[in-house]
């Protein structure tokens, strides 16, 4: 469906946290030399859809232009009081759960213009969260190939096996984007599904 | 809920759970069936649902609770949890499966937890057991 000319747009949805944008900093920097968007320990960092269009992927001999569509995190609740704990002025805490709740309705928003999307999952955390079952519920229903990821598998409580059985259905591959591990792996799942766009 | 946070309960006060059977919004279109659950969660309930929304209202329901954080007051927003029957099927496989029920009619074997996140501190869920924690 997609020529060689034409930008599939990518979108990386998961949780606050997961590390979304440091997945998607890793591939563009790789491709592009630039990154797409800031990172940090305070949740919803990533609080507007950022992009990177015209991003060439090769691998193994393929290559494919992306357009990456990086969102913010997708949550059920925003209490501007866990963001004090930060050190962040009461303010600041204010303006970002603000923001942050203006992103989530954008990443919604979002959901029907993707060609493909790379569920980003915290290695460490309980996959059994509604938000990650509603995520992909949408992205079934619209019938949006999915690719979960399982990021921050350098860490020592990182569980591939509980997203694996939580997600049966679907390709689960183990990252770190932090240090870059596996990243092949999900390159070749990435050509791989886009066989289905 | 295990016993030790069960004891705690008596704590809490201003909520009430109300149970709503799927044949109260059976009829309903979707903007009705969001703005009646809406109007529960937001007069300090806690629902329990019988059946299950759509993964598209479950979605419209998250963006609409968002949008209503910072005009509420004390609204936070919701925690929101589905249990589903047949243990042994993945929980898309449920999903997928509560999608079709809910076109035909209902999916009655499942129940859906909503909550406003000002009651409701978390939902912990795994394929054998849910634990509500609640705000005291």
């Amino acid at each position: 469906m997609f020529k060689n000319n034409k930008e599939v747009k990518l979108g990386f949805y998961g949780p606050p946290n997961a590390g979304k944008t440091s997945l998607a900093n890793r591939i563009c920097k790789d491709f592009t030399g630039e990154e797409i968007g800031s990172v940090s320990k305070v949740p919803h960092e990533t609080r507007k859809v950022q992009f990177k269009e015209k991003v060439e992927i090769s691998y193994k001999g393929k290559k494919m232009v992306f357009k990456m569509v990086d969102t913010p995190g997708i949550a059920t609740k925003i209490d501007y009081e866990d963001f004090l704990k930060y050190k962040m002025s009461k303010k600041d805490a204010k303006d970002r759960a603000k923001e942050a709740t203006q992103g989530v309705i954008e990443s919604i928003k979002w959901l029907d213009d993707m060609d493909m999307v790379v569920v980003v999952l915290d290695a460490v955390e309980n996959p059994y969260n509604q938000v990650n079952i509603t995520i992909i519920g949408n992205l079934v229903a619209r019938k949006i190939p999915v690719l979960i990821v399982a990021n921050k598998i350098d860490l020592k409580k990182a569980d591939i096996k509980k997203i694996e059985a939580a997600f049966p259905e679907y390709d689960v591959i183990g990252i770190s984007a932090k240090f870059g591990e596996n990243l092949e792996e999900f390159y070749e799942s990435i050509f791989r599904l886009s066989k289905k766009v | 809920m295990d016993k030790k946070r069960g004891k705690s309960l008596g704590k809490i006060k201003g909520f009430s759970i109300q149970f709503l059977p799927y044949s109260e919004i059976k009829e309903l279109g979707s903007d009705a069936r969001l703005k009646r659950i809406l109007g529960i969660i937001l007069d300090n309930n806690l629902l329990i649902l019988q059946g299950r929304l759509s993964s598209s209202e479950e979605t419209r329901l998250i963006g609409d609770t968002m949008a209503m954080i910072g005009h509420i007051k004390d609204f936070k927003g919701i925690e929101l949890a589905v249990i589903s029957g047949g243990e042994q099927e993945s929980i898309l496989g449920r999903m997928t499966k509560g999608i079709a029920n809910i076109l035909a009619g209902g999916d009655f074997s499942a129940i859906t937890i909503i909550g406003p996140a000002s009651i409701v501190k978390e939902i912990k869920r795994n394929p054998r057991k849910i634990e509500l924690l609640l705000n005291r």
